[in-house]
């Protein structure tokens, strides 16, 4: 019958030769390529002993950040909680008061401060936001699971950064040397 | 028969045992693992270093499952199929020569639980009764695809020893005994070049047997692919579709020891069993150079015949690992077309052909 496109393709069906239907060949065939993948390195990441690497420009957990001195740089603007299309920013803002200075920057702060991990997407828009320079998410760090919903809520607790230069978080603004020095000896 | 060397030969019956329960064990391990690999995976490493105590794992698994015993089965029979099956697997080993003789003083110990003179057919028997344990297990279970099961394995391996039987003839014409021990010495040449030792392995004098032999192996220890008897896409679990806890493990573990076997019988048939290249060297260079005593050089020598043995066995095991993650199943007539209309014809073909070479002197 012709064909109504001409672009069938006729097929024959061809009697195999007899290597083809020893089976033998095809056999020895398979073997070589499942050796070949025997000895090729897997791909496996056996994870609690190892890690798979993080990008450098991973967005991973957030952290307040301190300034040189050691206070902390949020102002409680709210701008950050404007930003996150998850809603997952709360914030209390309160008056820096008197004798108050070395732990605050600015007149204003955050009494309380909150993230909810499960809310959060993790897209950084509250560190594009921030014009205080003060949240960042870290590229070496991940919420890691919970038992309960409740403590998925970060709070000023474990989101701000330590005042000790050697165990800030190595995003956001970094201190100088002199700085750190400085701080250092201020804290000692 | 002295007392003595009875003690001797149990002892060397309870090693045998043992090991085979060992290597059967670790093969469940291996098998795992060769197969992870083959697959660009890395298989199981948690328990214990490199995962070493995965059977430990898994036999802690099967023992504490339910006990399950299907309405309507057989409760006898039902537990008599896989004490059969790892019975008749256990047996099987204890006449295979796993080593040379070794001297103590004036007692000399085979490396062999029985020697008998007819240790071929022996084999060829027990595992013939093999197939009850499955044969028994998948009819008491009152469940039709282990039925199917059940009979898939008797008729495969009735139909498979045929041509097993026929390529084992071609072996006995050559070697004129049924004695593994006799068969297993006469594969080597003293007086040969040091690596030309092997081409004494009867798998130079019989490679058209060797291969019918081999594929038959597959098929009398249900192994992919022909391992139609359990093959989960027709028949659920095949005949240990009803079967669960350690009387699961227990066919497995049979499967595992089935496999020892046939592999341990098919490199003292066409490897040489426990000769291994270089050999009259080695025992030139104990006696001679390594100044050891006589007795001392000839029980090294024959240790490591006994190594050499295994390492011929793991080899097989690796084998039928390997083809297991590399082939896909057989359909149930193409393997039967397979046994009867190409093997057999083959293996018949097979002893003409030897019988022509002996005759003209070409083979001894």
């Amino acid at each position: 019958m012709q064909s109504l496109s001409n672009r069938a393709k006729i097929l024959e069906k061809k009697p195999m030769t007899l290597a083809e239907r020893a089976y033998l060949p095809a056999i020895f065939q398979g073997l070589s390529i499942t050796l070949r993948h025997f000895f090729t390195k897997k791909a496996t990441i056996r994870y609690p002993e190892e890690t798979r690497p993080f990008s450098p420009v991973f967005r991973g957990l957030h952290v307040l950040k301190r300034d040189e001195q050691g206070r902390e740089r949020c102002t409680a603007c709210g701008l950050c909680a404007v930003a996150c299309p998850a809603e997952a920013i709360t914030m209390v803002a309160g008056e820096r008061k008197k004798g108050e200075q070395n732990l605050y920057r600015e007149e204003k702060y955050a009494v309380s401060y909150e993230i909810n991990m499960l809310r959060c997407i993790f897209c950084g828009l509250c560190e594009e936001a921030c014009p205080k320079a003060a949240v960042y998410l870290q590229a070496d760090k991940m919420a890691p699971p919970r038992f309960e919903r409740d403590e998925f809520i970060y709070g000023k607790d474990r989101l701000v950064e330590p005042v000790s230069p050697d165990t800030r978080s190595k995003r956001g603004i970094q201190l100088t040397a002199e700085q750190a020095d400085k701080l250092r000896t201020q804290l000692a | 028969m002295t007392f003595e060397t009875l003690g001797w030969q149990g002892l060397v019956i309870l090693v045998v045992f043992g090991l085979s329960l060992l290597i059967a064990t670790y093969c469940t391990y291996a098998e795992r693992v060769i197969a992870a690999f083959m697959q660009d995976r890395v298989g199981p490493d948690r328990a214990g270093p490199y995962g070493l105590a995965q059977p430990l794992a898994d036999a802690v698994k099967m023992f504490t499952k339910e006990e399950f015993f299907p309405g309507g089965a057989s409760k006898t029979l039902f537990t008599l199929g896989p004490c059969l099956a790892m019975t008749t697997a256990l047996m099987s080993s204890a006449v295979i020569p796993f080593g040379n003789a070794m001297k103590f003083g004036d007692t000399s110990v085979h490396l062999q639980g029985i020697e008998v003179n007819v240790g071929m057919l022996y084999i060829f028997g027990v595992v013939s009764l093999g197939v009850y344990g499955v044969m028994i297990g998948g009819w008491a279970s009152n469940n039709k695809f282990s039925l199917l099961g059940a009979i898939r394995a008797a008729s495969q391996n009735i139909s498979y020893e045929l041509a097993m039987g026929l390529a084992l003839i071609a072996v006995l014409m050559i070697s004129g005994t049924l004695s593994l021990r006799e068969i297993t010495l006469q594969q080597t040449n003293p007086g040969a070049w040091h690596f030309g030792d092997i081409f004494a392995w009867n798998v130079f004098k019989q490679p058209i047997g060797f291969i019918i032999f081999l594929v038959c192996a597959f098929a009398e220890t249900n192994r992919t692919p022909f391992d139609l008897p359990e093959c989960e896409t027709e028949l659920v679990g095949g005949y240990h579709t009803e079967y669960s806890s350690m009387k699961l493990g227990l066919y497995l573990f049979s499967e595992y020891i089935n496999i020892l076997v046939v592999t341990a019988v098919m490199s003292v048939l066409y490897f040489g069993g426990f000769n291994y290249p270089f050999q009259y060297e080695f025992l030139d260079f104990l006696s001679n150079k390594a100044g050891l005593s006589a007795d001392w050089a000839h029980n090294i020598f024959v240790l490591m015949g006994v190594v050499a043995m295994f390492m011929k066995i793991f080899m097989g095991i690796f084998f039928f690992m390997w083809v297991r993650w590399t082939l896909p199943r057989f359909r149930y007539d193409q393997l039967m077309r397979l046994g009867w209309t190409i093997l057999i014809p083959l293996a018949i073909f097979n002893i003409l052909l030897t019988g022509g070479l002996i005759t003209t002197g070409i083979i001894k």
